[in-house]
């Protein structure tokens, strides 16, 4: 048992640390963890913004709308015995997010490798280099270079310009065309990647030189160096940028809009998901079901980051990699 | 040195100059067409511009629905300095709780913040909309500017915590010892030494806010209440079409100058920032 002056000490100095904590506390309860439990019961509702009053418990219907559209459904029948359309443009949504996030974040990671492996030499200049490799990544989330990058893949733009010099015809809009729309935005993507490259060279910079020295010595070539060395070693830098990109990939929403006109471009060949759910429910006013697709991005994201943290024991070492 | 290694160091060198320059051709593109002539922006691929004239800026200046781009670098000057002044004090505060004071339930609370950097923004995106026009708030900065003093971007928490554990406890014990209390120890001591992180928490938040698109879009609903970044949006057609191609390219080269300056005067933070705790990007 604590005398009093301990027992006073105690409750004090927990109430001056919960001072220190009660801007972060009142925003995860008032700003996090009440809006997610409402956004969990919106889900089950057909609250839309114009007519709040008349919101009903809708059961899984939302839910369903998403289901049926994956399976090919046109309607079915809703909890009310009624006949619903399912939400025509909810597969080709996650078919448009999931190509793009599995293409644009292992190229983003190879590409910021290469780059960091190129810069973690004994160069001169190499601060200046980074820092105009980090140049796409500081302006890329911008509105100006999404707006850019519609002229940049026009059918007269840049790269038609660049290509036809190359010899070239007959060169399409990439950014019109929906075969080649969603590549624009990957490639935009990839561009930025400057901050994968920085943690990159800093995890390279912990591995100790003798290593490779060592290696040498034995008759290792630089692709056995490569795979033995580099590759396990940084192996948990790779996987922090991994999740991380992967969580951020999956809630792109700027580039996607700016460069589809606040649409999803032709054909909806870039309709992010993050861009349906807000047409869903701010042009559509179906928050209800903009609530619901929320709560499946998370699901997915968790899932696929789940995934990730498992396999990571398969291929993560922390070895003696001091 | 040998000269195979000579040789091989200019090679790289060469490679990297090029692909830099490759990097950032689109980028010096839009700066140097910004002062093409409207009609030539599509005919003149080229870096040097064979007339040169400003009428970009004055048309791009001009705005939307009768706001200049005046007002709306105004509108995000003020949105980023409040939100900078709300993320420092609030990230701080609960950085130096996690970093240095023991408290029940300590443990439960720092997993619960890790967890919030994670969770997807959607999941709070319709209950918070609905919160803020309940209060009346959408169309003003108060959606965007007051979650950022009750430190709800994490990311910042981490990487405050992460630094603070860093610092010598020396000098706070000896401070307490001196009759120093925790508020004390916090204003005379965690601030000054944790300022290098301090600036790169508000060099990031100015970025991120911005360049912010979405909540402006959301509950920025009057014009003369616009953003630069939203204000950008509206040289874009609904179709697409851009009809003012000199003065969106004039704007947004106006628009990147502040995050230029301040990532070549502030480079270090910026490094390790995004080394500390991998700041997205």
């Amino acid at each position: 048992m604590r005398n009093m002056s301990g027992t006073a000490k105690f409750f004090r100095n927990n109430a001056v640390a919960y001072m220190f904590l009660t801007p972060w506390l009142l925003g995860f309860f008032v700003l996090t963890l009440y809006p997610m439990l409402y956004s969990l019961r919106l889900s089950f509702t057909d609250y839309d913004f114009t007519q709040p009053d008349s919101t009903q418990w809708i059961g899984f219907d939302n839910y369903r709308k998403m289901y049926g559209s994956i399976i090919g459904e046109s309607k079915f029948t809703s909890s009310t015995g009624e006949e619903m359309r399912v939400d025509r443009y909810y597969k080709k949504s996650l078919s448009v997010t999931f190509t793009y996030v599995f293409i644009s974040v292992p190229l983003k990671l190879v590409v910021a490798l290469a780059v960091a492996m190129l810069m973690n030499q004994k160069l001169r200049g190499v601060s200046f280099y980074r820092a105009v490799y980090y140049i796409p990544t500081l302006l890329g989330g911008s509105v100006a270079i999404a707006v850019l990058w519609r002229k940049l893949f026009e059918k007269d733009g840049l790269v038609n310009d660049f290509l036809g010099t190359l010899g070239f015809t007959n060169l399409p809009s990439w950014i019109t065309n929906p075969e080649y729309s969603l590549y624009t935005l990957v490639l935009l993507t990839v561009w930025q990647f400057g901050s994968s490259m920085i943690i990159f060279l800093a995890g390279l910079k912990q591995i100790p030189q003798e290593y490779y020295e060592a290696a040498s010595v034995d008759g290792a070539g630089k692709t056995r160096q490569f795979f033995a060395i580099t590759i396990p070693l940084l192996s948990p830098v790779i996987l922090f940028n991994l999740v991380m990109q992967v969580i951020y990939a999956f809630q792109s929403f700027t580039q996607a809009y700016i460069i589809g006109g606040g649409k999803g471009g032709v054909l909806n060949s870039t309709l992010f998901y993050t861009l349906h759910l807000y047409i869903q429910g701010w042009t559509y006013h179906e928050l209800g079901y903009a609530s619901a697709m929320a709560w499946v991005l998370l699901l997915i994201i968790g899932g696929i980051t789940g995934m990730i943290f498992i396999s990571s024991k398969w291929w993560v070492s922390y070895g003696t990699g001091e | 040195m040998k000269i195979s290694t000579v040789i091989r160091h200019t090679l790289t060198h060469l490679f990297i100059i090029t692909l830099g320059l490759i990097m950032i051709y689109p980028i010096a593109w839009m700066i140097v067409s910004s002062f093409k002539p409207n009609n030539m922006i599509f005919s003149d691929p080229g870096l040097i511009p064979k007339t040169v004239t400003t009428d970009n800026y004055v048309s791009g200046w001009e705005g939307y629905a009768g706001t200049t781009f005046g007002t709306f670098f105004k509108n995000a000057f003020v949105i980023c300095v409040l939100a900078i002044i709300g993320n420092v004090i609030s990230c701080t505060m609960a950085a130096y709780a996690f970093a240095r004071l023991n408290f029940v339930g300590k443990g439960v609370w720092f997993i619960v913040m890790m967890g919030t950097m994670m969770l997807p923004g959607h999941v709070t995106l319709v209950p918070r909309y609905i919160l803020f026009n309940t209060f009346g708030w959408v169309g003003s900065i108060r959606p965007i500017v007051v979650p950022r003093f009750l430190a709800t971007d994490a990311f910042f928490v981490f990487l405050l915590v992460q630094f603070i554990r860093t610092l010598p406890k020396e000098i706070e014990e000896a401070a307490i010892i001196d009759g120093c209390g925790k508020f004390g120890v916090f204003l005379r001591i965690i601030v000054p030494l944790a300022f290098p992180a301090m600036v790169t928490t508000a060099l990031f938040t100015f970025l991120w806010t911005w360049d912010d698109f979405f909540n402006h879009l959301l509950y920025l609903t009057r014009p003369d209440t616009f953003t630069v970044s939203r204000a950008l949006r509206t040289f874009v057609g609904d179709a697409g079409a851009v009809t003012n191609w000199g003065g969106a390219l004039a704007m947004g080269t106006l628009s990147i100058i502040p995050a230029f300056i301040l990532f070549f005067s502030l480079q270090k933070y910026f490094v390790q920032g995004i080394s500390t705790t991998g700041l997205k990007g």
